[in-house]
């Protein structure tokens, strides 16, 4: 059995046309997976939205979830988990990038390389319109005051069809007839033509009037360049088209023998039996230059002395506060949504660190994530590549799950900027890094450049999508407390690095210092100690410290349990806030009912590990005599989103906009 | 016994239902193309969820035309018994075999969340294995699962017993904000006049394996299957 997935971006589509840009990015990524000989299991995404009160942030964040839910849920494919996150640096510029995962049998993928002259070429799905010409030209430029104009370029998507197409690929993938097969994605049928051709060193001749077609008098450049949807590319076997043309008809598609192959290494176009084109083929896809851009190493930002703690207030009203943030609050009015459980195979739901769905019909299961923090890759991009991959590693690790490999959307401005080259290739280095040292291989991938809007661009965001593997479906660890009277263990160490942290954004309103460091041999011991309890059966349940720290983990637990906790704060911290809020690395809290067992093993393996508390009750205490209510806690993280959605925009001129 | 489960091209339940099935009468169901208006003899006709033919018209509109369904439709006369889930029930009640309506979501989007659900009558095919006004948790997920009945039909679906789940609150109440979708006095799922149709918003399918988190409607299959056993 084998794993395919992938990460692909469709941001600019998104920030013109949130819905059909949203529903399209999902489309496209299935396509992608499926082609492979993969029948989708799970789908995950990262979003990125301007900040809250930008007036347009609404508008998008309800057309996106709404696109990507009437998407995945009608094609039947669950979206179990993700991420959703919100800052300035996005607002004109959003980032929706759509993550697939399927299983194929490992001996039975498809690939896209044409070859043998005088096979057919056969073109299966939708008709082709005249909607999505200069998609990818659109989404790949940066925008300005025209983007707006720029909707006729986004393409419509059509759930159903897709669907169909799955169920068709995958019927006709169990006959013996394709030789090569791929999506009709950007630029249509020229990428898919000439990058099929050219992976077999073929040459291809089109008949572009048996292309079927929705509209009439489409010129050649129009069929060539439409990004209708749900179309693919098929290279049959000689003399099989028959049994090829049943199975699509059987599901109501369309399916046309548009041409074949050559040896000439020559793209030829014919329209109404003329030549319309003659091209050389391998210049345009496999042979085209490759850049080689400056660029500018990105300064290291100056460590924070001064936290600026004092001003902060008790904890559990800091706790409170950072809880009900757009960062941090909960995200469910988003997942409520998707369809998270069709397949009836979703072990965990979303709102956990990673989702996770069982192999059908075995007792083995899958978990994924998407991952980043583009605050951290900012200040320091190694620092933040490397941290996005630790992270990734860190979520599949929580639920039990040994983590496979990664694909990754790498989200930037203007490459043609020194600096953000910069950042882009200190990103690179650090993910490269994390993942050599965690064994844990970049299998695929997809860029996004020009994320900028009237020259300002986004925050560099190289977004981890991570799969894992858990053999025994039984043993995987969920967030929320299991039990009351159990010991709440801290594993990993606490110095109290506040620099880049949430805290310090929200209660000081510094976005500032350097991000925690990753120490990715600690990094590695701490996880693998943490998987092997949740497989020995010994964590009743586990979470990453990430965002927001340490008291933000327990509150997340505690909400998550339905059950709360008291928590025996250190002696002699100071500042406590830095270790309650600092958002140091390769750090979990598992909850035991066998704690001199897991003790043991800890300090066997060299792994720190301190009881901080205890579960049970209904609210969060503190050993300092401070507490606050589960409710309370609740209210304010479940509060946040569904309280800013169904609040009128603000206009410009601050007015309620309709 | 046997059991049929109806395939529309779009349909994404089908799988998870035959699974449920299966589980209960232990061998797999029949799986019945949405083309073919004539199958072979069944003791319990499925029609699961999903999007039966995209269902950008009305929810279940054209699926009410299949051939399959003229056919379900006649033998759902004869007394065969029907369970339809999610878009199913929509298809129910576009082809006339339940009462009522479903509409868009009261919120207009979609939500896929555990419910309490009520049991609100346990003489029937479907039901027997539950206990009177048991609560019991099974998820939604729909976009158009507004149930609506006119006053004269609502007071005869209360009247007959043809009400057959209420949401509910933890504590069995069918309060408003227990209500996922804004259907009419709280109603989850409806028989016909003779109990033998069942159609439910709810799927008791994908919460009927302790793996995946809750078992709460697998006896709706094992008690079909033991009230069916030939």
């Amino acid at each position: 059995m084998a794993a395919v997935f992938k990460i692909e971006s469709h941001n600019h589509p998104s920030f013109i046309e949130p819905y059909q840009g949203a529903a399209t990015g999902v489309g496209g990524i299935l396509r992608d997976v499926f082609t492979m000989g993969a029948r989708p299991v799970m789908n995950l995404n990262a979003l990125r939205f301007g900040a809250p009160e930008h007036p347009k942030t609404r508008h998008l964040v309800a057309g996106v979830v709404a696109g990507i839910g009437g998407y995945g849920n009608c094609v039947g494919i669950p979206t179990v988990a993700g991420e959703v996150n919100f800052h300035a640096a996005y607002n004109g510029n959003i980032l929706v990038n759509a993550m697939t995962v399927g299983v194929a049998p490992a001996d039975r993928i498809f690939y896209a390389k044409a070859v043998g002259t005088g096979n057919p070429e056969v073109y299966v799905g939708s008709k082709t319109g005249r909607d999505g010409i200069h998609g990818a030209t659109m989404a790949s430029a940066e925008f300005g005051d025209d983007s707006e104009e720029k909707r006729p370029t986004v393409q419509v998507g059509d759930p159903f069809t897709e669907k169909l197409l799955i169920e068709a690929c995958l019927e006709l993938m169990a006959t013996d007839t394709i030789v090569a097969i791929q999506d009709m994605g950007a630029a249509g049928l020229t990428s898919s033509s000439f990058e099929m051709a050219s992976k077999g060193g073929m040459g291809v001749e089109l008949d572009l009037d048996r292309v079927p077609m929705r509209e009439e008098g489409m010129t050649p450049y129009e069929i060539m360049l439409s990004e209708s949807q749900e179309r693919m590319l098929i290279v049959l076997k000689p003399g099989v088209e028959d049994i090829a043309q049943a199975i699509f008809e059987k599901w109501d598609l369309d399916f046309a023998v548009i041409g074949q192959l050559t040896d000439t290494g020559r793209m030829v176009l014919r329209l109404h039996g003329e030549a319309v084109a003659d091209l050389p083929i391998d210049p345009l896809a496999e042979a085209a230059p490759e850049y080689d851009r400056p660029w500018e190493a990105t300064p290291s930002p100056a460590a924070i002395e001064d936290y600026g703690a004092e001003s902060a207030g008790p904890p559990c009203e800091t706790l409170l506060r950072l809880l009900g943030m757009p960062d941090l609050a909960s995200r469910r009015w988003v997942w409520e949504q998707y369809d998270h459980m069709v397949m009836a195979d979703t072990v965990v739901r979303p709102g956990g660190d990673a989702g996770v769905v069982r192999l059908h019909g075995s007792e083995r299961a899958l978990a994924a994530t998407t991952d980043c923090t583009p605050r951290y890759c900012l200040a320091d991009p190694r620092m933040g590549g490397m941290q996005a991959v630790a992270e990734s590693w860190r979520n599949l690790t929580a639920v039990g799950a040994r983590p496979l490999a990664v694909t990754n959307n790498m989200n930037f401005g203007n490459p043609e900027k020194p600096e953000i080259m910069g950042q882009f290739v200190g990103c690179i280095e650090g993910m490269r890094e994390a993942c050599l040292i965690l064994g844990y291989p970049v299998v695929s991938g997809n860029v996004s450049l020009y994320n900028e809007t009237d020259g300002r661009a986004i925050l560099p965001t190289p977004v981890i999508g991570g799969i894992g593997l858990i053999d025994d479906v039984s043993r995987v660890a969920h967030i929320g407390f299991a039990d009351d009277d159990e010991a709440i263990v801290l594993i990993g160490e606490t110095r109290g690095h506040l620099g880049q942290s949430i805290y310090l954004r929200e209660v000081a309103g510094r976005e500032e210092g350097k991000p925690p460091p990753v120490d990715l041999a600690i990094e590695k011991r701490n996880g693998d100690f943490v998987r092997a309890l949740i497989q020995d059966g010994a964590a009743s349940a586990c979470h990453d410290i990430s965002d927001g720290g340490f008291l933000v983990a327990v509150a997340e637990m505690a909400l998550a349990g339905h059950r709360g906790c008291e928590i025996e704060l250190p002696p002699e911290q100071e500042p406590l806030d830095a270790w309650l809020f600092g958002e140091d690395q390769a750090r979990y809290l598992v909850t035991t009912a066998a704690l001199s067992s897991v003790l043991g093993a800890a300090a066997k393996a060299g792994v720190p590990a301190n009881v901080v508390g205890r579960t049970g009750g209904n609210a969060l205490k503190l050993s300092s005599g401070q507490s606050i209510s589960l409710a309370k806690l609740r209210a304010a993280h479940e509060g946040w989103l569904p309280r800013y959605m169904a609040t009128p925009a603000k206009s410009p001129e601050g007015q309620a906009a309709d | 016994m046997q059991a049929g489960v109806v395939v529309f091209p779009g349909s994404n339940c089908d799988r998870d239902v035959a699974v449920a099935l299966e589980q209960s009468m232990g061998r797999p169901p029949v799986m019945i193309w949405h083309k073919h208006g004539d199958f072979e003899p069944v003791d319990l006709i499925v029609l699961p969820g999903g999007f039966s033919y995209g269902d950008y018209l009305r929810c279940g509109a054209m699926a009410a035309h299949a051939s399959a369904m003229k056919e379900v439709a006649r033998r759902a006369e004869k007394g065969v018994p029907v369970l339809g889930i999610c878009n199913g029930f929509q298809i129910l009640t576009e082809t006339g075999l339940l009462p009522g309506a479903l509409m868009r979501n009261a919120e207009l989007k979609f939500v896929c969340r555990d419910v309490a659900l009520r049991v609100e009558n346990t003489q029937t095919l479907f039901t027997s294995r539950y206990s009177a006004e048991q609560v019991i948790r099974i998820p939604v997920a729909h976009h158009d699962g507004c149930y609506f009945a006119d006053r004269n039909t609502h007071a005869r679906l209360e009247g007959d017993g043809q009400v057959a789940f209420r949401y509910v609150d933890d504590g069995g109440m069918p309060t408003e904000s227990a209500n996922p979708n804004g259907s009419l006095a709280n109603i989850a799922g409806v028989f016909n006049a003779e109990k033998t149709v069942l159609g439910l918003m709810p799927h008791p399918e994908r919460l009927a394996d302790p793996a995946v988190g809750g078992e709460d409607g697998r006896p709706l299959f094992d008690g079909l299957v033991e009230a069916l056993a030939r």
